[in-house]
């Protein structure tokens, strides 16, 4: 039986405990501890993610005798243990969160060198993934709730870590306050499931659920509490705060992590509640808050003057193409014939669009912290002529740029299309909102593109040279999946993308992949 | 109805909380209003664990009743325990921009916006 | 590997190496179309000075067009939009927490009338 799932947890959370002891040694070694640890970890995930494709959802209860051993025999036929369920759906987050790990801890090791306290930076940042892959993996709500606090402390104060004169203790301040706060009311709402079915078991909550009036205050809770963790209009208001203050390689994983609430959001949808709530309500209520995520942050971006501030704009607008795609999905789910018609291809594109999302989302932001690495400076108005110097960064930028514009060949393309092409036949209002939001998108790149990179060498940037080499690694490694993604779109939604649409969509199947056959 | 009481606690403590969040403008309030909610997270949870007639699973020498799993009273240990550290980091950040801003003030701490 | 694969997305498809290969022709048709143009250009001469009628050209900084003056038309334009929906971004923690509570409130009527 696979162990791999354990050691996805357990790497992390040694290398980071270890971290400060290997400091003490030296930086040398501290720094290949890192690495070490960091390819364990990615190579952890990515066996895992094999596994899961090739024989279907893996389950591994902690502590058990045999890790597939969901119902103790003495325990009444009720999942006692804390669960580890990882279906395709889980497996697509656990890859995307390995790979931005892989790419942000190879670009920390040059961007941090100047740095002082790189021990517990890199201590907090293989936290900041443990708790990641743990939300994403575990089938068990309050363990998703602890590993939600561990991503968010880890997370808040990484993104405090550099104080910049107080305004990244800002940013950190306001990230910590509102995960604390959707934290807490997640908890709540994970108290009023325990009173009703007396377990915390996603599976078995599932599987007895009877829909009251104390659950709708449960979903209620649940899902606006995650939403403002991802990030969505209109409890959007940290996301530019915290992004633009904290160090880019940092803001890169902070992407996975609400990429990671929005996946839990959609467990919760689909796999926990699923048809026993008013389905239609619910989808059009995250449908809404897409399209207001989509339109705000993308009008938002365009007049901003700071360049990681405009990216966290985009970040938020982003998002919007998530949830719009996969509300879609939700509120047709009741309907087996609309469903097949476009509601799959809306969650195939929604999903597809998550690893999309945060191999640009990420690239931009490792070329922001390029930008300032180099320069020292943020701001637009100041910038200028950086392409006559940084040739490489240019080039990645220009890939990122054009693949979350929607512009073909690139991957952001591919899963646009496919979210236009079924929202559709939906709502075609909604389809041709997208559209604007992306043209808008493009605008707003060109902007950045030009005072950042075009314009004639400028005197005071006359030194500035290229980054350090794994800073490149880090930026080129995402750029090439970007390509490849975008190359073979089929590819990717085959073998990926429809898998884990299908594992969202099939309730039944999640249920009886820990219960058993009943 | 004296089984309800606790629930109206919970409600009582959550929604001064709430108030305290939303009303008072210092930070350190702000932190004591998240603590508050916090407690009536723990309050609910425990309530919840309450069995009438059950007994604590504790074999040693146990009479042959019905135990209560001790599910939610895990649950509300982690959550003092996650509690201490939201708190404790928080507060940290509470001390560093007072530091830096010279103020605790919501007012004050708004550097980021637009 | 089959290179004629395609996404179908239900009612369309989408098929980036029929696009490339497309992107391809059109470039090389650009590319000759370009080459036949004029050949007297050389690099390191006077050619490459920006000409400006005569004048002397200004200081580098002030040729580039800064990020700010970009889309000044664009925001202008949306006044009455823009100016509602800034001064929304206050950076005070106390709004952040009033828009979670009140979309909390929000979509609990929202489900409750529509149940």
């Amino acid at each position: 039986m696979s162990q791999y799932a354990a050691l996805l947890l357990a790497i992390p959370l040694i290398a980071a405990f270890a971290m400060p002891l290997f400091g003490l040694i030296g930086k040398k070694i501290r720094n290949s501890w890192a690495i070490l640890t960091m390819l364990a970890t990615v190579a952890a995930a990515l066996i895992l993610v094999w596994e899961v494709l090739t024989q279907g959802t893996i389950i591994y209860a902690f502590g058990a005798v045999d890790p597939s051993l969901t119902i103790p025999f003495d325990s009444g036929g009720v999942p006692i243990r804390i669960l580890f369920v990882i279906d395709a759906m889980s497996a697509f987050m656990i890859l995307t969160a390995a790979i931005m790990m892989f790419a942000a801890t190879l670009y920390s090791i040059s961007s941090e060198s100047e740095q002082t306290g790189q021990d517990g930076y890199y201590a907090l940042l293989f936290l900041l993934m443990a708790g990641i892959f743990g939300m994403v993996s575990t089938g068990d709500l309050f363990n998703f709730f602890v590993f939600l606090e561990i991503n968010s402390l880890a997370g808040a104060a990484l993104a405090a870590y550099r104080i910049k004169g107080g305004v990244a203790v800002e940013g950190g301040l306001k990230y910590a306050f509102i995960s604390t706060v959707s934290g807490l009311f997640f908890l709540i709402a994970v108290g009023m499931l325990y009173g009703q079915y007396n377990s915390l078991n996603i599976a078995y909550i599932a599987s007895v659920i009877d829909f009251t009036g104390l659950s709708l205050v449960a979903v209620v809770l649940m899902i606006v509490s995650l939403a403002m963790k991802s990030g969505s209009v209109p409890m959007h208001f940290w996301t530019p705060d915290t992004y633009s203050s904290a160090p880019s390689s940092i803001t890169a994983l902070l992407i996975v992590s609400s990429m990671a609430s929005l996946y839990a959001i959609f467990r919760i949808a689909f796999s926990l509640f699923g048809l026993t709530m008013n389905v239609v309500t619910v989808g059009w209520v995250i449908i809404i808050l897409g399209i207001l995520s989509m339109f705000i942050g993308v009008s938002m971006a365009l007049p901003q003057k700071d360049v990681k501030r405009l990216m966290a704009y985009h970040s938020v607008s982003q998002i919007g193409y998530m949830l719009v795609g996969l509300g879609v999905g939700l509120a047709v789910l009741g309907d087996q014939q609309m469903l097949a018609q476009f509601g799959v291809v809306a969650m195939e594109g929604g999903i597809f669009h998550i690893i999309n999302y945060a191999l640009y989302k990420g690239l931009l932001f490792l070329i922001a912290g390029a930008v300032i690495y180099r320069c020292g400076t943020a701001n637009l108005n100041e910038l200028g002529g950086l392409g006559h110097s940084m040739k490489w960064t240019m080039g990645f930028f220009i890939i990122a740029a054009l693949a979350i514009a929607g512009i073909p060949p690139f991957n952001g393309f591919a899963s646009k299309l496919m979210i236009y092409e079924s929202v559709f036949v939906f709502n075609p209002f909604i389809a041709v909102i997208a559209m604007v939001v992306s043209i808008m998108t493009l605008a707003s790149f060109v902007k950045v593109f030009h005072s950042m990179f075009m314009g004639p060498k400028l005197p005071q940037y006359e030194t500035v040279k290229e980054v350090p080499m794994p800073m490149l690694i880090g930026m080129g490694l995402l750029a090439v999946l970007i390509i490849l993604f975008g190359l073979f779109p089929d590819l990717v939604v085959n073998t990926l993308v429809e898998p884990a649409a299908l594992a969202l969509i099939d309730r039944s199947g999640y249920i009886t992949s820990v219960m058993g056959g009943i | 109805m004296i089984e309800q009481i606790p629930y109206l606690a919970v409600i009582l403590i959550a929604g001064i909380g709430i108030a305290t969040i939303l009303l008072k403008k210092n930070l350190i309030k702000m932190i004591m209003g998240l603590a508050i909610i916090e407690g009536a997270a723990n309050l609910f949870l425990v309530t919840l664990g309450y069995r009438e007639g059950g007994i604590a699973p504790i074999f040693t020498s146990a009479p042959g009743k019905e135990m209560v799993l001790p599910t939610v009273q895990a649950m509300t240990l982690t959550n003092i325990v996650i509690g201490f550290a939201t708190t404790a980091l928080l507060l940290a950040f509470a001390i560093m921009i007072y530091r830096k801003y010279g103020s605790v003030e919501t007012n004050n701490i708004r550097r980021l916006r637009e | 590997m089959d290179f004629t694969a395609t996404l179908v997305t239900g009612t369309g498809f989408w098929n980036p190496i029929i696009w490339i290969l497309a992107f391809l022709i059109t470039f090389i048709v650009a590319y000759l179309i370009w080459r036949s143009g004029v050949s007297t250009y050389q690099k390191g001469t006077e050619q490459v000075k920006p000409y400006l009628s005569g004048n002397a050209e200004p200081d580098k900084n002030a040729v580039h067009i800064r990020g700010g003056n970009l889309y000044w038309g664009f925001t202008e334009g949306l006044k009455g939009y823009y100016s509602r929906l800034i001064p929304l971004h206050t950076g005070d923690l106390n709004d952040y927490m009033l828009w979670y509570f009140g979309v909390v409130i929000a979509v609990f009527a929202l489900v409750v009338i529509f149940l």
